[in-house]
């Protein structure tokens, strides 16, 4: 028998180790919250006071004034229209796309899962130059007649969204007991009876969930709007932008920055609600099932499903960025490496003013920093409010500062940005001009990216038992041996994908970046925004081949880390 | 036995839970128990009895609101989980999945910083003892759930516990695999001379696995004893129920001396309980109705109202296959085994 029995002086050293593990809680806490309040809160605080506060007393005639231009209502009515159309749309095209992909099996299925993902981590930049391409007078899709109209930026939308719905609601569809379906048809319902009276609403939680989440990507998309809207066209997200770097009207822009906080708000309480329903859901699941959509299993239903998805998968997902693959090597004089050699140079007369090369290795120079950053951040972030303490205050604490982190997932980058441009030119009353530095554009990016990296971590340490725990405590094993034993190889797997994840997002990253890259060194997205900027089929074919090579990065990135990844890992958003 | 004090000494203890509108309750209320160095006790009670709730306690997961909970006379108020050297089994085993099984067994050993070559040996030998030698690198996903549960108790037998606790551990199990997996539990703690705590709801089970029975309801101790003195002695009424006893007559009462006839009551004023098996068909004794019949594992058990008693249920050998069971209210006599009529101890 071993003796353990602890020395007299024990239990004072053991508070001792306690205390110090406090500290240590408070610390991990206290990094992620000091980052977020002086990237995120501070700038989003110092933009509504542009809009309310003018020397120094409450004034609300910015509301007023802006809230009068009837250019500013038929903004936010083309924003909510814009996210409704594309949110719905998602949807629809979506679950059964989920039902293909994650409920069914068949040859191949692994390869187009991972295709269907391409468009989520692509460049917004590269989405609008893709769709562009295809839907100019020339490109296969012309005849439509789309290109810079509404219906144009939602097929955009949808093709970045189709993923977000596929993987969120696919994820809980294949942990769903096919036998509550079965019990159904054996009770005498047609199969489209115990689909829409069984299944589907045990999805709604799951379906909401993406469907908020898609909302809030919409409404807040920039990239895609800013290439793909004709002029004319504007969201509140692109208004901002002409606002601060067009007209200069600061505080027209910090008003619809707040009109664009209100309805990121909304959005991230509804999709804050569905989660805790579908986490909560999701505690009741069983092992994977999955069906053959071969054989006597197969019902009407899957060949309308397997359909829809063909379609998406090769109409909205494949063909544009089919096209611009294409078309990069079509140049003025003939097929071509032709607009790949001019990757070299500073492109045609006054359009560049580095090379793409060069906007190449800033933009993995600053994806790199902002990856650590936020990897570190949103780290800390799932690691905390992954605890479940046993002290009420502790407990309240946690959900808390799960709210608190929360809130960068709907921020739009392009209030960050122009957050960033307002707040940091003394920040703090600091006599420290950052924003000539190039520091803030990967902080800017890292903040937009902290919020995937905790979607991607904190279901999987959230999903470890307690009680691996304690087996792991009663076997000896210090809690700070049971995080680095248990909790760490669990959620290692993850981390791989969260670092792909940042990395990819700020390697693509646009809104906010537009603001803050200094002239001299922008990246590649900046670097591509400007040439299709330029006039000259050169420039055209230098953005063309430019965004392949973004779009090839990404995609290199994503690879390896889907390759880091084993096992289940959270969802996109 | 050994000195007193020693082993494990739960005194007076009180752990509270809170429950989902904020309310505390207590799960444990004021209660003490001793266990002795080698020994098995089996603590047995309804869901909800509070029972998991001490052994939680015990293993310093549950903070202890009252009372004190002691080895070897020591307090251990303020040691940590890991610092109390107890082994804990789950009802679900909770087995690393990130580690296969041999790594999963030297968990323990590892963190008493067991030298890589004996922790070997210790793995091989645990892995032995529960009869899955050569398990070593299997992934533990791959295992069925009798054999994840043998790896949990080797895992908690590996780094030799001095008291090991273990939770429903059998209670997630089929119920032939739970009959032999409590027998070889049975095996290992008295091969390992291991101190043990073990919570069931199961009778079966805590008779066949320990050497004293703690019968445990809504947060109290109702009675300590050796199995058998448990089965013919209960001390309540309470007890009586919860073991199976069925129906509770006085012995001095006239169907009393009717059902224990010439063998006579122990004492008159003694409560008899009478539970399946305690009553047998004869020519002449206390008339009863058949009110059900059927066949369970080859015996007949016949449901019986008997007068001025209640229902009782009357075990009998299947014999004659051709013979049919007894008709839905049939009369028939029934008489009490006196051996098999069990003196509740809290009466007279």
């Amino acid at each position: 028998m071993t003796t353990l029995t602890a020395p007299a002086s024990a239990p004072l050293a053991y508070r001792r180790s306690a205390v110090r593990r406090g500290v240590l809680w408070a610390l991990a806490a206290a990094v992620p919250l000091a980052f977020l309040t002086v990237f995120f809160a501070y700038p989003v605080a110092a933009i509504v006071g542009r809009g309310l506060v003018a020397d120094g007393a409450l004034d609300l005639s910015g509301f007023a004034d802006v809230l009068s231009r009837p250019r500013t209502w038929r903004i936010v009515g083309t924003t909510l229209a814009q996210a409704t159309v594309g949110t719905v749309l998602a949807v629809v095209l979506g679950v059964p796309g989920a039902y293909v992909l994650h409920r069914c099996t068949f040859p191949g299925r692994t390869a187009v899962r991972a295709f269907v993902v391409v468009p989520f981590v692509l460049p917004t930049v590269v989405v609008g130059v893709a769709f562009r391409s295809v839907l100019a007078p020339h490109g296969p899709l012309g005849f439509l007649d789309w290109d810079g109209t509404f219906a144009g930026v939602v097929a955009a939308l949808v093709f970045f969204n189709y993923a977000v719905v596929v993987r969120t609601v696919g994820a809980f569809w294949a942990t769903l007991d096919p036998r509550a379906e079965q019990a159904a048809r054996t009770l005498g319902a047609p199969p489209w009876r115990a689909f829409v009276s069984v299944t589907l609403p045990a999805l709604t939680p799951a379906i909401a969930s993406a469907a908020a989440i898609v909302f809030l990507f919409c409404s807040t998309a920039f990239g895609v709007v800013l290439v793909l809207g004709g002029t004319g066209y504007g969201t509140v997200e692109t208004e901002i932008w002409v606002q601060t770097t067009q007209f200069l009207d600061l505080r027209a822009a910090a008003v619809l920055s707040v009109l664009q906080l209100l309805v990121v708000g909304a959005a991230l309480a509804v999709a804050g609600r569905a989660r805790t329903s579908r986490e909560r859901a999701l505690e009741l699941r069983v092992t994977q099932m999955r069906l053959a959509l071969r054989g006597p299993e197969r019902r009407a239903g899957d060949v309308a499903a397997v359909a829809v998805t063909g379609l998406v998968v090769v109409g909205l997902l494949a063909l544009p960025l089919l096209t611009v693959l294409v078309r990069s090597f079509r140049t003025p004089s003939g097929w071509g490496l032709g607009n790949y050699a001019a990757l070299g140079t500073t492109g045609g007369p006054n359009a560049l003013s580095v090379t793409v090369w060069e906007a190449a290795a800033t933009s993995l120079r600053v994806a790199l920093d902002a990856t650590v950053l936020a990897v570190v951040v949103g780290g800390l972030v799932a690691l905390v409010v992954s605890r479940r303490p046993r002290s009420r205050p502790a407990r309240r604490a946690v959900r808390l500062l799960d709210g608190v982190f929360m809130l960068p997932l709907g921020v739009s980058a392009v209030t960050v940005g122009f957050g960033f441009l307002v707040a940091l030119d003394r920040p703090f009353g600091i006599d420290l001009d950052l924003r000539g530095s190039l520091v803030l554009v990967p902080i800017a990016q890292a903040v937009v990216a902290v919020p995937l990296v905790v979607r991607t971590v904190l279901p999987v340490l959230r999903a470890i038992d307690t009680r691996l725990h304690e087996a792991a405590a009663v076997l000896g094993a210090s809690p700070g041996a049971v995080l680095r034993l248990v909790d760490w190889p669990v959620a290692a797997r993850s981390l791989g994908l969260a670092v792909g994840l940042a990395f990819a997002v700020s390697l693509g990253e646009f809104g906010a970046t537009s603001f803050l890259a200094r002239p001299d060194r922008p990246t590649l997205p900046v670097v591509i925004f400007r040439l299709i900027g330029r006039p000259g089929a050169e420039n055209l074919g230098m953005a063309l081949a430019a965004s392949v090579l973004l779009a090839a990065l990404t995609a290199a990135v994503m690879l390896v880390a889907e390759r880091l990844r084993a096992g289940s890992a959270g969802d996109l958003a | 036995m050994t000195a007193p004090g020693a082993g494990l000494r739960v005194e007076d203890v009180v752990v509270l839970y809170r429950d989902d509108d904020g309310t505390t309750k207590a799960a444990v209320d004021g209660l003490t128990l001793a266990v002795a160095p080698g020994e098995v006790v089996a603590l047995l009670g309804p869901s909800g009895s509070g029972k998991s709730s001490l052994l939680r306690a015990v293993a310093g997961l549950e903070p202890v609101a009252r009372g004190r909970v002691t080895w070897d006379g020591t307090d251990l108020a303020g040691v940590p989980v890991h610092r109390r050297g107890m082994g804990l089994m789950f009802q679900d085993g909770q087995l690393f999945p990130h580690r296969d099984v041999a790594r999963n067994v030297a968990f323990g050993l590892q963190m008493q910083r067991v030298p890589r070559a004996e922790r070997a040996r210790r793995v091989a030998e645990l892995l032995d003892l529960v009869g899955l030698a050569g398990f070593g690198d299997r992934d533990v996903a791959s295992l069925s759930g009798g054999e994840r549960q043998r790896v949990a108790l080797a895992r908690s037998l590996a780094p030799r516990p001095r008291l090991l606790l273990l939770d429903e551990p059998l209670s997630a199990l089929d119920r032939a695999l739970r009959e032999r997996l409590a027998d070889d539990v049975r095996a290992a703690l008295t091969a390992t001379g291991t101190t043990a705590l073990f919570v069931t709801h199961d009778h079966d089970e805590a008779f066949a696995v320990a050497d004293r029975i703690a019968v445990m309801d809504a947060g109290h101790l109702l009675q300590v004893d050796p199995p058998a003195v448990l089965w013919h002695r209960p001390s309540s009424r309470r007890v009586a129920e919860f073991l199976g006893y069925e129906a509770f007559v006085a012995a001095g009462s006239p169907v009393g001396r009717a059902l224990t006839g010439e063998a006579g009551a122990p004492a008159p004023d003694a409560l008899l309980a009478v539970g399946p098996g305690s009553l047998h068909r004869v020519p002449d004794g206390v008339a009863a109705t058949v009110r059900g019949a059927g066949f369970r594992r080859g015996v007949v058990e016949l449901v019986v109202d008997v007068e001025g008693v209640g229902r009782v249920t009357v075990v009998e050998p299947s014999g004659d296959p051709a013979a049919a069971l007894p008709a839905v209210g049939t009369q028939v006599t029934v008489r009490a085994d006196p051996h098999r009529v069990a003196v509740v101890g809290g009466y007279g």
